[in-house]
């Protein structure tokens, strides 16, 4: 039961949890006008100290599209933070007017805070380059409808591993299928976390290797999950240039990847996805944007209680 | 030989491990206190090799959950009539709360002031403790542990 729970990583949900959040969100693909009433009367407070595109308007979209109303604020600045107001009295004042949160903060671990203030429904929307729930959930969503589900797939991760929050919590999430293999592949500076490779990764006896160069993996592998070098998380300019194109996927590299892997993005991408390979029919980053919106309906109807399992129309 | 007076009432805090007697001195403040405290270091201990060891007059109450955490292999004794009334043997504990500091600059933390910081324990060998917001790991081994220490708040009780 999903009803009145918190999502601030993955591991907040069960494998049978995401199956039916993923049920709930293909029946919804079928039959959107199914759901146009499904949260009347609902409010959802997005409260987004750091800027988005995707994240933010997909849960937008995805409330509205089901009679829901939105608040909240796209910009710290925007906000009481700016007088110094704390996270916790922030989600505790929100939390008297919504019936849930989705929230995206720069700092890493600032949703518990929202959990520990408000006994509210609350979904991270990224924390700094910790952990991202909904775009695991649109990430795996996309890989069942195109692989077909998640035993045995080799799946590489590429570029910045160290604060590529979609990257730790989609690793957390395929751990629960059997026989998933990893292939790590980053510069040395960006190199997933100690608490990844303890917790996730060793604790789960996954089969990982690392590796530096693209091209000595890219044929072994069923997903290409491509990340982009983020600026915002660097302390140091220099740092950044120096990595920011490590690594650019071409037609040249895709043409040694094998028919039938899929590349993946979180997206925004910038220099590290080279245009012409958008017209790849094994590109399914636009698609991926697609799904996350209809994953996150399921997710908002789930947390508050109004999915209807039996996919018959929702009256409430 | 060194000879210390007996206490007739207090706390001995014994086999601590050799050289760590001083941070644990720091670590519970009373270093500046006025109680009476005897502080033995390398001592004789016939499990370790050495050890060293902190007698506290007229302290019965220390916590223990951060003891537990800087040196684990140390034991409490509760001295009443110059009588050992209670010997504890400290444990690594589970979960502590504002004990440990965040050292990750992007942790929620470093700008929440008024949020508990909460580790849990990922490895009691390595005596690793995990952030409950950034999943960060710190080690309660080394020499950076007086870094990672939350002061301010007082450690022991004196007798009644």
């Amino acid at each position: 039961m999903l009803r009145g729970r918190s999502i601030l990583e993955p591991g907040d949900l069960s494998k049978e949890e995401f199956e039916e959040v993923f049920e709930l969100a293909e029946k919804i693909m079928k039959d959107p006008a199914a759901y146009t009433h499904a949260c009347d009367g609902k409010l959802l407070a997005t409260l987004f100290y750091e800027p988005s595109t995707r994240t933010r308007l997909s849960f937008e979209a995805a409330m509205l599209r089901m009679g829901g109303q939105v608040i909240g604020f796209s910009e710290a600045g925007t906000s009481s933070v700016t007088k110094g107001e704390s996270i916790a009295d922030t989600v505790r004042t929100i939390a008297c007017y919504a019936d849930i949160v989705a929230m995206r903060h720069h700092k890493e671990g600032a949703p518990r805070i929202g959990t520990f203030a408000a006994d509210i429904p609350l979904i991270n929307a990224g924390d700094g380059g910790h952990q991202h729930p909904t775009q695991t959930l649109t990430d795996l969503l996309t890989i069942l409808l195109m692989k077909g589900g998640f035993d045995n797939l080799t799946v590489g991760f590429c570029g910045d591993l160290k604060f590529g929050r979609t990257v730790h919590s989609l690793m957390k999430a395929l751990t629960m299928y059997s026989g998933v293999r990893f292939m790590l592949i980053s510069p040395e500076e960006l190199v997933i976390p100690d608490y990844i490779r303890k917790e996730v990764l060793d604790k789960n006896n996954i089969e990982y290797k690392e590796l530096r160069r693209l091209e000595e993996a890219i044929g072994k592998l069923d997903i290409l999950y491509m990340t982009r070098v983020q600026k915002e998380r660097f302390f140091n300019e220099e740092d950044y240039v120096r990595l920011k194109d490590s690594y650019i996927l071409d037609q040249e590299k895709m043409s040694m990847a094998r028919d039938d892997m899929i590349v993946l993005h979180p997206l925004p991408r910038v220099n590290e996805i080279a245009p012409e390979v958008d017209r790849d029919p094994r590109a399914v980053y636009f698609k991926q944007a697609r799904y996350g919106m209809y994953v996150r309906m399921a997710l908002i109807m789930k947390l508050l209680g109004v999915d209807d399992v039996s996919g018959e129309r929702v009256v409430n | 030989m060194l000879i210390i007076q007996s206490i007739e009432k207090g706390i001995v805090i014994d086999h601590i491990t050799a050289g760590m007697g001083a941070k644990i001195l720091n670590y519970l403040d009373i270093d500046t206190s006025k109680h009476t405290i005897a502080f033995i270091m390398n001592a004789d201990s016939k499990k370790h090799g050495r050890k060293d060891v902190i007698k506290i007059k007229d302290v019965v109450d220390i916590d223990l959950a951060d003891l537990g955490l800087i040196d684990p292999s140390a034991t409490v004794n509760i001295i009443e009539n110059h009588k050992v009334v209670r010997k504890i043997k400290l444990e690594i504990p589970k979960t502590v709360v504002n004990i440990i500091r965040c050292k990750n600059p992007r942790c929620v933390t470093s700008v929440e002031f008024n949020a508990p910081h909460i580790f849990h324990l990922v490895d009691a060998e390595e005596r690793e403790y995990r952030c409950e917001y950034c999943d960060d790991i710190v080690s309660m081994k080394g020499d950076f542990k007086n870094e990672i220490l939350h002061k301010g708040r007082p450690r022991y009780k004196p007798c009644e």
